[in-house]
């Protein structure tokens, strides 16, 4: 994406953190199948919940969001992995059939 | 990631440089790579390739896996010559996933009728290029024929190194064309890389095949290119 898009998650990371907001940044690193967001995308998300961006298209994105919460609080970086193959597919799943997995860090 | 490497990576970006951030999966620890730094061992391969094929990967290397981000300035064509060619270049350039700017001088080739919605500026190149400088993500088509129009940008294309640089006309032409860049302190080397006759050689008679072959050629120069900082 453009690094001159007001909508550009990386420079809207760099204007929270400036804010003094904590923030977590969520990189799609892999996909498997028909993966709605390719590999690279981000979804920034700050201490309260707001984020912007996207890593799957809406799909999964409420559980990413709870996940960096946590990684805000505790700053250790993790390895999410969605799809329909997964357990979690009854509640999070990826209703086009893909995998993904989600790299979650603190900014910071 | 640290904050300072958050607005490293958004300045290279903001200025249209090549960059990968590049995470160690295991540990998260991560840098930025600008393109040409170097990078020693088989990850510096697997940097190399992403810088070339723009492709974001998980690569693993020494036991351990990275991730590399690859952001590259999203390629651009400027065309300095409102004619013909370019007015089937700017349709196909769309297609193909390229912004395009046309800059022409001659306000009867550059009018909007003749080339809605695309980024044209009637003005010469020498006023236009100064507040939209080329870069080597930057495709420059010189098509209007004209050394007053065509030579300073072709100038500026070779010393700002485009990846692609293409001039119209036929040999005659572009060899009175390669003395004048001489004159203006231009190598034969760097001369050499300008696309002269124009586009790939695929036998296009008509603006729009022109087009095509320009296209192509350009698509070439973008895949194939030499990284920054490699030796040639």
């Amino acid at each position: 994406m453009d690094a001159n898009d007001a909508h550009d998650p990386l420079t809207i990371a760099e204007r929270w953190m400036d804010d003094g907001r904590m923030v977590a940044l969520a990189t799609v690193v892999e996909t498997w199948g028909s993966a709605p967001r390719p590999v690279g995308s981000h979804l920034v998300i700050d201490g309260e919940g707001n984020f912007h961006g996207s890593v799957s298209g809406g799909c999964v994105e409420g559980a990413v969001i709870g996940e960096a919460m946590e990684v805000i609080g505790n700053g250790e970086p993790r390895l999410l992995e969605f799809g329909v193959a997964d357990e979690t597919a009854w509640r999070v799943g990826l209703s086009c059939g893909g995998r993904i997995r989600v790299y979650v860090e603190r900014v910071g | 990631m640290d904050p300072y490497l958050l607005r490293k990576l958004n300045t290279e970006r903001a200025a249209r440089r090549a960059v990968i951030h590049l995470t160690d999966l295991g540990d998260g620890r991560d840098r930025v790579v600008r393109e040409g730094d170097p990078v020693a061992g088989p990850l510096g391969a697997a940097v190399e390739s992403a810088f070339r094929s723009g492709k974001s990967a998980i690569v693993a290397a020494e036991d351990r896996n990275f991730f590399l981000n690859v952001h590259l300035p999203p390629a651009r064509i400027v065309v300095i010559g409102a004619v013909h060619i370019s007015q089937a270049l700017a349709q196909m350039a769309k297609v193909a996933g390229f912004d395009i700017t046309i800059i022409d001088p001659r306000t009867a080739f550059a009018t909007e009728e003749r080339f809605a919605d695309v980024d044209l500026v009637a003005d010469w190149p020498e006023d236009v290029l100064p507040a939209r400088p080329l870069d080597a993500y930057t495709a420059l088509v010189a098509v209007t024929h004209d050394p007053k129009i065509d030579d300073f940008p072709l100038s500026q294309a070779l010393s700002t190194g485009c990846f692609y640089i293409g001039a119209l006309g036929s040999r005659k032409t572009h060899a009175r064309r390669v003395e004048r860049l001489k004159a203006l302190g231009h190598s034969d080397s760097e001369i050499a890389t300008i696309s002269a006759p124009i586009g790939l050689d695929i036998g296009a008679a008509s603006p729009a095949e022109i087009a095509v072959a320009i296209l192509a050629d350009i698509v070439a120069h973008l895949r194939r290119r030499p990284l920054l900082g490699a030796v040639s």
